[in-house]
């Protein structure tokens, strides 16, 4: 049984009502579920800081007393002249008035509620006193990061890899699971083992004779050395697409077998079909693999903007953006967005892929 | 089922028959099948690693075509350099740092959302455990950019609630040479997911007749966790420890992203993998480049075949010793 099956079935019904142990079942269940959503807040909060500060103007991140929530200073038109309005505390409590000439101990101020009584005295510090903000998010920092980050040449070079690559991947991976699934080869064990070790290779072990071989074939700037190597398959999604095949019965590529079907029908006719949901979870993966893959383009792409996938493309602005806050964060917003659309709708497939393996790219 | 477990039953032999001719087309067929596999593996596994090897040995240099007589074989010079390199040491430490820190956080984080999320008193369990997933997938260019907002030493809001809390000077994370491997482990905390989806499914899989006899001895909640779920789950967590082991070894992405090719602030972010892709790509060393990626290759191996030593002890497999 899955989690997601198990999390469906109902507990039974309790026998009976207790008072007692209907209150000692309110207070764990209120406790872990508030302890969990503490949790949880703690954990994506980075994202609400991001969203907050995607839609901010720069100014108000610099601004002191500016509230966390997208905002505007709010303002008062007095005589064809806007001006700021201030939370004074008075000693009638705190009042809303417009600050029409700060000066350093006292101010003059006005009532925005009785503008006809004119311009008045008030003593204290103006610096002292909150603001007062009007929520505004503004759309400037998408705006801007789609312009100078070419978002739209980004997507598609990033589309272009994953389409590709996902294919070489689908058709290799299947092929090589189907064969250590359901085929008798000496020495099979051993070659597993070996497959599943590639896991510790770090990359920076075979780089560079990549990247001479590469290069002498006249493949590097182009696509190329990302895609021809998905075409050979590799150890995690073999590895997820074996074991979900060793649980398909046999029963049924062996009646195929006998109706002599060659192999290669059985796999196609028979076995594709009831692995849809692991190759659901294969196409899932490598699509985020490539979406995420930094270190091959970097290495690969050097110079050929014009090839850059996203992850490479908005690197070079990391830096750059550090004076726009409100730029970069509309930045990580607009390339986050597609992989958390594209996982909330394939959650389920894509979270049972990783249990069934225990692994992911 | 784990990589662990199945390399544990990839190891049980099965019966061997005479040949036939329909056992040598199964064969045949079976390494048609293989065959993407293996040539992938000769191709961009198995020729590399001997050529980076050979490589070690040279003077080769990365603006040269690779053709004999644009290098030279030097012998063990290149492995002489490890000990003159100025950073070799404490690029190495860096990564030692972070992954002492990442790999016990990497365990307690996803155990504790995986208990979190595996209780029968929290409402809504799969929207928990969906959000809690969620950023798992969320690129790591755009998961460094959010942090590096999140955790910025003025206007981040970690350092405004530690501020609102009283702590008058929060460390500086990424402008702090101290503060910024640590900072990256928070980064990394945003990848527990796969580790808690892991968890859960080993969690699930415990057997309900322990506890309920655990609870009949009056064992409390703390003692059921030590002496029952850890034990049941411990070829789940061997497995993270593996995993979080090879991954920390070749981790440098954000921390390039974040100091540079440098490893700013002070070469504090200067890891391993990092350095190594100085020497190949920026200095185009890559003869001594080699060096250093093979060392890193040996200490991954090093440190996996010692888990797996320990493992031996300490991992309870439920199904008994294959």
């Amino acid at each position: 049984m899955t989690i997601f099956e198990k999390a469906k079935t109902a507990r039974p019904a309790r026998p009976s009502f207790r008072p007692q142990r209907f209150l000692r079942q309110l207070t764990s269940t209120a406790g872990v579920t508030l302890l969990g959503l503490a949790a949880l807040l703690l954990f994506l909060m980075p994202l609400g800081y991001m969203v907050t500060t995607a839609f901010k103007q720069d100014s108000q991140l610099v601004a002191q007393n500016a509230p966390l929530w997208p905002a505007k200073a709010a303002t008062y038109n007095y005589q064809g002249q806007n001006y700021p309005l201030y939370d004074v505390p008075t000693e009638q409590g705190v009042k809303r008035l417009v600050l029409v000439n700060p000066y350093r101990e006292e101010s003059d101020m006005l009532d925005p509620e009785h503008p006809e009584k004119g311009i008045f005295t008030v003593p204290g510090r103006w610096r002292t006193w909150n603001p007062v903000y009007s929520f505004s998010p503004t759309l400037d920092n998408f705006q801007k990061a789609w312009d100078q980050v070419k978002f739209a040449l980004l997507f598609r070079n990033t589309f272009a890899l994953a389409i590709i690559g996902t294919i070489g991947t689908l058709i290799s991976c299947t092929l090589v699971a189907y064969g250590f699934a359901r085929f008798r080869i000496p020495g099979k064990n051993i070659l597993f083992i070996i497959l599943m070790a590639t896991i510790m290779l770090p990359p920076q072990a075979t780089i560079i004779p990549m990247y001479i071989f590469f290069t002498k074939l006249g493949w590097t700037g182009t696509w190329l050395p990302l895609l021809v190597p998905s075409f050979f398959a590799n150890a995690y999604d073999v590895f997820l697409l074996r074991q979900y095949l060793l649980t398909i019965p046999r029963e049924m590529d062996e009646a195929a077998m006998i109706d002599g079907a060659s192999p290669l029908r059985i796999l196609i006719s028979v076995i594709i079909p009831q692995a849809i949901p692991a190759l659901t979870a294969v196409t899932l993966f490598h699509f985020f693999y490539v979406w995420n893959d930094y270190f091959n383009p970097l290495v690969y792409l050097v110079g050929k903007e014009e090839l850059y996938p996203i992850s490479v493309g908005i690197a070079k602005f990391v830096q750059t953006y550090s004076i726009h806050p409100g730029r970069a964060a509309a930045m990580a917003a607009l390339t986050l967005l597609l992989p958390a659309l594209m996982f909330f709708l394939a959650q389920r497939q894509f979270m049972q892929g990783i249990v069934i393996t225990g692994v992911e790219k | 089922m784990s990589v662990v477990e199945s390399l544990r039953s990839q190891a049980v032999s099965q019966p061997k028959r005479k040949g036939s001719t329909m056992q040598q087309r199964q064969m045949m067929w079976g390494l048609f099948f293989l065959t993407p596999w293996l040539i992938g593996f000769f191709a961009f596994q198995l020729l590399p690693i001997v050529t980076t090897i050979f490589l070690s040995f040279t003077d080769y240099t990365g603006t040269k075509e690779f053709v004999p007589g644009n290098f030279n074989l030097v012998g063990l010079d290149n492995y002489g350099r490890l000990f003159s390199d100025l950073y070799a040491v404490p690029s190495m430490k860096v990564t030692l740092k972070y992954a002492l820190i990442g790999i016990p956080l990497g365990l307690i984080v996803p155990l504790c959302f995986a208990l979190l999320v595996n209780s029968k008193h929290l409402l809504g369990t799969n929207l928990f455990r969906t959000l809690f997933f969620m950023p798992t997938v969320i690129p790591v260019v755009a998961g460094t950019v959010i942090f590096g907002g999140v955790l910025n030493a003025q206007s981040g809001w970690i350092n405004l609630a530690l501020r609102a809390i009283g702590i008058a000077n929060p460390p500086r994370w990424f402008s702090d040479p101290t503060w910024s491997v640590p900072a990256l482990n928070l980064l990394g905390l945003w990848g527990v997911g796969n580790g808690m989806l892991i968890l859960l499914a080993a969690l699930q899989g415990v057997p309900t007749e322990l506890y309920e006899a655990a609870i009949v001895d009056g064992a409390s909640w703390f003692r059921r966790l030590w002496n029952i779920t850890i034990p049941m789950i411990s070829p789940v967590i061997f497995y993270n420890i593996t995993l979080g082991v090879i991954g920390a070894f070749q981790y440098f992405v954000p921390a390039m992203l974040i100091g540079g090719l440098n490893g700013d602030p002070q070469r504090s972010l200067l890891f391993f993998p990092l350095h190594f892709y100085r020497q190949a790509f920026s200095f185009s060393e890559m003869g001594y480049a080699s060096v250093l990626a093979l060392l890193l290759f040996v200490i991954i191996m090093i440190a996996t075949a010692l888990l797996f030593f320990f493992a031996q002890r300490l991992v309870y497999y439920a199904g008994g010793e294959s």
